[in-house]
């Protein structure tokens, strides 16, 4: 089993004490599995979407990533599964303003010592992107910041993916246009995609759907 | 992974290389200056211990003859033969008039060890017998190469001005046979010889002073310049501080991607301030080869300064020495830690899922206010503590520091204050808009404003109390330097001659009889004075006791000047022993302006009981005919022109050195200036960029880009009058500190304080015309803005 989760807890801190936001969470995705996270404003899903991803850090509980329980690591040791084995894709794409597009795409994978310019080059084109190579991010409309950001989480070539409302800032068209490439490159490489979004339609194009409701999988 | 990092950490600074410059060149100016003034102190301070090194001044006692007297060689002689361990001293002027070299001879073999080229390593005892040279420096070998009957050596320690050669040589040099002008004596002396006075009487021992005493006199002068090169570093590193809060922040969006897609925190920091330290290094390079150029402009004037105040030889070019590099590269990256040490910790707390978005940097943070005010009362509270209560310059130039800082940490508080007001009484719309803009603006502005108000109270301070040093001084020259001509004579004798001859010609000769001696437990000048009419109509007293001048000349009161009145804490009433079992009332105190050291006036008769082998040897003259009397000098006495000087020639050169000794000071005010000018403007064009949003909607309402262009300059104005008229009092008070702390703390005299509001009013115009020109590009630019960059800040899809 690729990913693994486990009677995982989280709570926030607010003016009125603690606030349970996950209470108790039990989850398994496999390799190459597609997975959406639907569910009401609030129910949990972005805050167990970053625990997965190692951005934050659970209360109890356990996520096993490849085997390795990434509630157990420290700052680093999480920093380094982001690297080699994970890819995130925002809603609000989070490009770096000051890198060209080449750039950006190669970030990633550079950082985990993968990055294959052939492979990037392809993707660049299977996303429509290989005549923005050299243009920065504010160039580029909405939709191509997002597929930029596509192609760099999968130019890392993670084992998982994971995606947050990766369409909640584009219009319809553009929405599904993206999520039919993020879905078609994502099952060519194999990995498996963890996606939350508020769509049913793109939640029905997902292998499989888990909803949260008040912090529980309903 | 760190390649990588730091290739996205310095694409920040390709993308935006406007903050780039800015916080080089911040780094760069801040260093320049304070690099710069300090390589003007390390040369000073090289030339004083070279010459303390190669001269035994300061360091071994010296035995002294009486002022204008020499020692003769027999009494050299009879001293060596007594057992006392004295090496000989002859010195004298060679060279052309306006370019002499200070010529020192002396003996190897009697000199303490080490002294001087000989023994130190330049050359062995029997090659300088043999050859007997001249050493001195490159500059001064090459300028008495040739005018002199004696091999020229060159020997870098030896200190500027100045050459150094065998007793028999200088003596042979300076027409000086069978005459030397002190002896000095070795530490260790044998026990049981025969006591001072009773082989040379006449002699006086003068103790070692643990360092030169060129040294200690010009410290107060290098204060004063290490504090304005530190005045300056602050405005740049005003800058810096600036560029890199908003270099950090336009990158916490970067900063969380980085550590989203795997950047650990501690190599993020470590790559940041990596990145910091060689944009540091490459502002410090900048820097101090910048701070070489405005030292190498600023020494002449520097070591013109020192040469007459002090008697200090500076050499007038400079040495690039790796401590004064390292040093300045060293208070570049100092600098930039701490400015950057904020930014940093902010970068390091922020959560990795805080809001990307950029906090809008131009706005106010509440939390940061309050600590801001209190800092800020509390460093003004503390000034109004040690001016009250304080004593000693360190205290002065502490208070200085509170003062300041406390003003600039208030600026912002009351620039928001009138903004306030000004909202309220705004009727129309755009005034309404325009006013509540400017409050937006202000944090982001307000460095820069804080850094304006720096130099533009560091410009009234120090034009204030240099132009109320220039007009006390001018009226203090016109009462001292009363006398038409001044003459000296060569010898005791010679003098003698000259007074019997100048008497007859002359309505009053005035003698100027001196000895060194301490007194109050302070190194001093005794004088002794022919008190008439000449003391009693010209010389204005600080304080006085009735009949002053009938008591002076009655030999029962004695006159002090301020220097000596407050290092001793002595006043009119008090005694001062100015002889062993000799006491006398203090009757006045006179301002002594610009003199480093005490100084006390008796009657000639009781000097003369005092001192009875001190002859006067030079003389003022008093008299209607100041072109005869020259000419009956020179013609009938056979005194040589260059032994008289007139008045106006005095008073030119005393005016001369007055005005170059402020034209450092001048150099740095307009340094300041500049350093403070570039501050606003590159916030201004820093500011532009990210003024977009905000205009937007008001161009979008009707104001017309060209509009909108000019209320920026209108801003600029606004904010800069704003400022000047704070930093008007605070540079009031900045001159209060230093003439009245300060001064009296460093040097011992106390500086009546004028206002100049002529000056003022220039500053005040030049300050405007600063803000101006920076706010002129920025303004353009935003009236250029095109439609399309303004239509973006409304489109969804960004």
């Amino acid at each position: 089993m690729l990913l693994s989760v486990r009677d995982l807890k989280k709570s926030y801190t607010g003016a009125e004490g603690a606030i349970p936001v996950l209470r108790g969470i039990d989850m398994e995705v496999a390799a190459g599995d597609t997975l959406a996270l639907t569910g009401e404003s609030g129910s949990g899903k972005s805050t167990l979407l970053h625990l997965i991803g190692g951005l934050d850090t659970a209360d109890s509980g356990a996520i096993r990533l490849d085997g390795k329980d990434i509630c157990q690591m420290d700052d680093a040791a999480r920093a380094a599964v982001r690297r080699s084995s994970v890819g995130i894709v925002f809603q609000q794409f989070n490009l770096i303003p000051s890198l060209d597009i080449a750039a950006n795409i190669a970030f990633q994978a550079r950082l985990g010592g993968v990055y294959d310019a052939a492979g990037a080059a392809r993707l660049s084109d299977a996303l429509g992107l290989g005549p923005h190579m050299t243009k920065y991010p504010e160039q580029l409309s909405g939709g191509q910041q997002q597929r930029v950001a596509i192609a760099r989480a999968l130019a890392a070539r993670p084992k998982l993916i994971l995606a947050d409302e990766p369409t909640g800032n584009l219009d319809e068209a553009t929405a599904a246009e993206v999520m039919d490439q993020m879905l078609e490159l994502v099952a060519q490489t194999g990995a498996a995609l963890v996606m939350v979004t508020h769509s049913p339609r793109l939640a029905g194009q997902m292998g499989r759907q888990l909803h949260l409701r008040q912090g529980l999988l309903a | 992974m760190t390649w990588t990092g730091l290739g996205a950490l310095w694409s920040h600074w390709r993308r935006n290389p406007l903050q780039l410059f800015t916080l080089v060149a911040g780094l760069a100016l801040a260093t320049a200056l304070w690099s710069g003034v300090q390589a003007v102190n390390a040369e000073a301070r090289a030339s004083y211990d070279a010459a303390a090194a190669t001269l035994g001044e300061g360091q071994y006692d010296q035995l002294l003859p009486a002022a204008g007297e020499d020692i003769p060689q027999e009494t050299y002689i009879a001293l060596r033969r007594a057992g006392w361990l004295v090496g000989p001293v002859v010195e004298g002027q060679v060279g052309p008039a306006g370019g002499q070299v200070r010529l020192v001879g002396i003996d190897p073999l009697t000199a303490p060890g080490g002294l001087g080229p000989v023994g130190g390593g330049g050359m062995d005892l029997p090659q300088f017998l043999s050859e007997r040279p001249v050493f001195a420096n490159a500059d001064t070998a090459a300028r008495i190469e040739g005018l002199i009957d004696a091999p020229v050596m060159i020997e870098p320690s030896i200190a500027p001005d100045t050459a150094i050669t065998d007793i028999f040589v200088a003596q042979r040099l300076l027409g000086a046979q069978g005459r030397l002008n002190r002896l000095i004596v070795a530490p260790d002396q044998p026990m049981g010889r025969a006591p001072l006075e009773q082989i040379a009487p006449d002699l006086t021992r003068r103790a070692a002073q643990g360092g030169s005493d060129v040294g200690r006199l010009t410290d107060s002068f290098h204060l004063n310049l290490t504090a304005f090169g530190l005045l300056s570093f602050a405005v740049g590193i005003f800058i810096v501080h600036g560029a890199i809060g908003l270099a950090f922040e336009q990158r916490r969006a970067m900063v969380r991607t980085l550590r989203a897609l795997g950047m650990p925190l501690r190599r993020l920091m470590a790559l940041m301030a990596a990145e910091l330290l060689v944009l540091a290094l490459v502002g410090g390079v900048l820097g101090v080869s910048l701070g070489y150029l405005v030292a190498a402009t600023l020494l002449p004037d520097v070591a013109a300064t020192l040469k007459g105040l002090y008697g200090a030889q500076v050499s007038g070019t400079l040495q690039l020495r790796p401590s004064w590099w390292l040093s300045g590269l060293a208070i570049s990256v100092v600098g930039a830690a701490i400015a950057a040490t904020g930014a940093m910790v902010s970068v390091a707390r922020m959560p990795l899922l805080a809001s990307a978005r950029p906090r809008a940097w131009a706005t106010s943070r509440g939390v940061v206010r309050r600590v801001q005010m209190g800092v800020s009362f509390g460093l003004l509270g503390l000034a109004a503590v040690l001016a009250l209560f304080g004593s000693g310059l360190v205290m002065g130039f502490g208070l200085l520091a509170c003062l300041l800082i406390g003003a600039a940490l208030a600026l912002p508080l009351v620039l928001d204050g009138a903004l306030r007001a000004a909202s309220s009484l705004a009727r129309g719309v755009t005034a309404q808009w325009f006013w509540a803009d400017t409050r937006q603006q202000l944090p982001g502005l307000s460095l820069a404003l804080m850094a304006l108000l720096l130099a533009m109270a560091a410009n009234v301070g120090v034009s204030t109390m240099v132009s109320s040093f220039r007009l006390t001084f001018t009226g203090f020259l016109d009462q001292r330097l009363a006398s038409e001509l001044y003459v000296s004579a060569e010898s005791a004798e010679q003098a003698r001659a000259l007074e019997d001859f100048v008497r007859p010609r002359s309505t009053e000769v005035l003698p100027l009889l001196l000895v060194d001696q301490e007194l109050a437990g302070l190194p001093a000048e005794l004088y002794g004075a022919r008190i008439g009419a000449t003391y009693r109509d010209n010389w204005g007293l600080l304080d006085s006791a009735p009949q002053v001048w009938d008591r002076i000349a009655a030999g029962e009161a004695v006159l002090v000047n301020e220097q000596l009145a407050r290092r001793a804490g002595l006043w009119v009433g008090d005694d001062l022993a100015i002889a062993p079992q000799r006491l006398l009332p203090i009757a006045g105190v006179f301002g002594d302006y610009g003199n480093p050291i005490g100084q006390a006036i008796i009657s000639e008769p009781l000097f003369a009981s005092l001192h009875p082998d001190v002859r006067a040897t030079r003389f003022g003259l008093r008299t209607d005919d100041a072109a005869g009397l020259r000419a009956a000098l020179t013609d009938d006495f056979g005194l040589p022109s260059n032994s008289i000087t007139d008045q106006a020639q005095i008073k030119a050169f005393s005016l001369a050195v007055f005005e170059r000794t402020f034209t450092v000071t001048a150099a740095l005010n307009v340094l300041t200036l500049s350093v403070a000018g570039f501050a606003i403007f590159m916030s201004l064009l820093t500011l532009a960029g990210m003024r977009v949003p905000q205009l937007a909607p008001a161009w979008a309402l009707g104001l017309t880009r060209r509009r909108l262009g000019q209320l920026e300059m209108v801003r600029a104005v606004v904010l800069a009058v704003l400022t000047t008229v704070c930093a008007l009092p605070l540079g009031l008070a900045l001159a209060w500190v230093l003439l009245a702390v300060v001064n009296v703390e460093a040097f011992g005299w106390r500086l009546p304080m004028y206002v100049f509001p002529r000056d003022y009013g220039v500053l005040a115009l030049f300050a405007l015309g600063a803000a101006l020109l920076a706010a002129a590009w920025p303004a353009r630019r935003l009236a250029r803005t095109p439609p399309a960059d303004l239509l973006k800040v409304f489109a969804n899809e960004r």
